[in-house]
């Protein structure tokens, strides 16, 4: 999805192209359009690694550091998802991105009722710091980054990640998670929230707080415009509400009598990529420009590197089709190229076999080898934003840049995005576009391959990943008897002390990592902040 | 007289929070002239069938996109026979792969309509099957 609309005349000509930000592609570009938007060469673009950083964050590019590579990986039980990271290292992946099932992101325990059928089917399922031992055994910690897939409870999560790290004889200091750990978007898009949006915000800036104290290498937010692009806003929406998400969390932060400049540089990104290829490009340098400018401008930040924008860029899951799943495969070659000439720095790739169910080893492979064919053998890594300078990309960068500001002017009109995702206005503009692109897609106004132009019939069938039940009841078993060998006691000690903190506004993570040490389970900890913070009551709109 | 409209409960049952098509679909409903009632995410199916006879609903549609839409719809349906309105018109969308739709009618949904269903489909389905 995601595609741009075209209005043709009788003969097939394309008459008239508009992107779906709502930016009109013209046929040709020439210097008079740069002057048209104004285009600065100093102002706008500079050189890579310099203010306002539109080219690349590095002055060298890939040139200096390839890509890190981080496919989404996670199922069953522990071991079963152990052996599929190390299964990808070997195979040249230079980073985790961990997956969890749907219980632990709920703050439910594998034998929670309402845990049942759920357990280790998306991605792994976690209990207790028993659990992290076995998924990160022989990952060497301290050159291996992770990204954890985690929201409504990544402050326990990333207590957790500490906890097993120390146990392995890793330091604090040497280790780099990347806990999602954006609320603000599930709420809009993804739907993994418990708490209200006020304590939930606060759990964000407690992880900000003791990342910059305890874990310098450690970040501790992914603001995620990804999933409210999936769920059907616009690639300029995409950027403008994940800035006015991120400006939530820094306002929580500096509340605290922080500087932005000692923590924001921590922030990290997790963006899109599927649709319009120029779109998709102009959209991240249009980004990396406008993100360095507010965070020197609205937030008074200097340092040089806290004003990178920088990422995970990838995905595209909306993208990808049920019909002729082996098309997702091209699409999924043409979303890295976009990757790669948008400068992401890190990045992953839905597989072609993710429109059923999460992948296949095969398929996850065929996702890393396509990232490895753009940068080792047809040139990616040659020169820095090979894009540069075209009049048609710097025109549509700038053009972009409108666009972001214009709907990020909506929001801060509506309140700020906290004011404007707890009333609902979010969620609704997402939903009416989602509704309006299907209507698009079923009158055949925008083209999808496979879907509503040269369609087969008939569907070919794919070798899917399979659930194992099996799995769900060894993870069941094995809570039981951690909760009759462990030290109840403890446990019962470090639950109560976390109460007390989450009650008395202090930062909760020194809590959570003893209960984590004390093997109190994910499920023990999310209830402690379930009794103190309630929990969120949807608005009921569409 | 005014025809009574079609009364729609559109229910996310279980954890996924994945409810862009399930939004997707009420909107296209209440234009159909359907009135729609959306539960919310993170529903139980107990809490659904309650809602469903509470609100006198004539059709019940389930959007699930974990996986699990085979437990889950076998205990929807167990619950609908145990209240007695297993008469209702059951939909189910989602993540469904092909092999799983003849499983799931034997579970006794009579419209499976996995992602991608033309809005006519299951507009059609629902005013030729839907008991008023």
């Amino acid at each position: 999805m995601g595609v741009a609309t075209y209005i043709k005349n009788e003969k097939d000509a394309i008459e008239k192209v508009i992107l779906q930000s709502g930016i009109e592609v013209k046929p040709v570009y020439g210097p008079d359009d740069l002057e048209r938007v104004g285009f600065d060469y100093q102002k706008d673009l500079g050189g890579p690694g310099e203010f306002p950083f539109t080219r690349s964050i590095h002055p060298m590019g890939y040139r200096s550091r390839n890509w890190t590579t981080r496919q989404y990986t996670g199922f069953g039980t522990p071991e079963e998802t152990n052996e599929r990271f190390k299964l990808m290292i070997s195979h040249g992946q230079t980073g985790l991105n961990v997956a969890f099932d749907l219980p632990t992101q709920m703050g439910y325990d594998s034998d929670d009722p309402m845990a049942e059928g759920e357990v280790g089917r998306v991605g792994m399922a976690i209990d207790s710091l028993r659990d992290f031992e076995i998924a990160f055994k022989d990952i060497d910690l301290n050159r291996i980054g992770s990204g954890l897939t985690i929201n409504a409870v990544a402050s326990i999560m990333l207590a957790m990640y500490q906890a097993v790290a120390e146990k392995f004889g890793y330091s604090k200091t040497e280790i780099s998670a990347t806990p999602q750990n954006d609320i603000l978007k599930e709420i809009v898009g993804r739907g993994a929230w418990i708490y209200p949006v006020e304590p939930a915000v606060r759990l964000i800036g407690d992880t900000i707080e003791y990342s910059m104290n305890e874990l310098p290498k450690c970040n501790p937010v992914s603001v995620a415009g990804y999933h409210i692009r999936e769920s059907g806003c616009t690639p300029a929406q995409e950027i403008s509400y994940a800035f006015m998400i991120a400006f939530a969390y820094i306002d929580n932060v500096v509340a605290r009598g922080y500087k932005t400049e000692d923590f924001v540089g921590r922030f990290s990104f997790n963006l899109n990529i599927f649709g319009n290829l120029w779109e998709t490009v102009a959209k991240f340098r249009a980004a990396r420009k406008l993100w360095a400018k507010f965070l020197r401008e609205r937030y008074g930040v200097q340092d040089k590197k806290a004003l990178f924008l920088r990422g995970i860029f990838g995905g595209g899951g909306s993208g990808l089709t049920k019909q002729q799943p082996e098309n997702n495969i091209m699409r999924g070659a043409y979303y890295a190229l976009a990757a790669a000439l948008s400068g992401a720095q890190t990045t992953a790739l839905c597989s072609f076999d993710e429109a059923y169910t999460i992948p296949t080893e095969r398929a996850a492979l065929l996702s890393l080898r396509t990232f490895q064919i753009l940068m080792d053998e047809i040139g990616l890594r040659d020169t820095v934003d090979p894009l540069a300078g075209s009049y048609f990309v710097e025109t549509l960068t700038k053009e972009m840049e409108e666009k972001i500001l214009e709907e990020m002017g909506k929001v801060e009109k509506a309140g700020g995005m906290v004011e404007a995702v707890s009333n609902g206005y979010v969620q609704k503009e997402v939903a009416r576009q989602a509704y309006e692109y299907e209507k698009k897609l079923q009158q055949g106004k925008v083209t999808k391959v496979g879907v509503n132009k040269y369609t087969e019939g008939v569907d070919m069938e794919v070798e899917l990943h399979e659930y194992n039940e099996e799995s769900a009841k060894l993870q069941i078993q094995r809570l039981k008897e951690l909760k009759k060998t462990r030290d109840n006691n403890a446990v019962t000690q470090s639950l109560k002390a976390l109460e007390k903190a989450s009650r008395e506004q202090n930062n909760v993570m020194p809590y959570l990592l003893d209960c984590c040490n004390s093997y109190a389970t994910v499920g023990e900890m999310a209830n402690v902040f379930r009794d103190v913070f309630g929990e969120y009551v949807e608005p009921s709109i569409f | 007289m005014a025809e009574r409209k079609i009364r729609v409960i559109l229910g996310k049952p279980g954890l996924d929070g994945h409810d862009r098509g399930a939004k997707v679909v009420a909107h296209a409903m209440r234009e159909a002239g359907m009135e729609v009632l959306y539960t919310g995410l993170h529903q139980t199916v107990p809490s659904i069938v309650n809602q469903a006879i509470q609100e006198d609903v004539d059709v019940i549609g389930l959007s699930i996109m974990s996986g699990a839409h085979i437990p889950i719809c076998r205990k929807l349906m167990d619950i609908m026979r145990e209240k007695g309105i297993d008469d209702k018109l059951v939909l189910v969308g989602g993540v469904i792969p092909n092999k799983d739709i003849p499983l799931l009618e034997n579970i006794g949904i009579k419209g499976v309509f996995p992602g991608g269903t033309h809005f006519d489909e299951f507009i059609h389905f629902i005013r030729e099957n839907a008991a008023k």
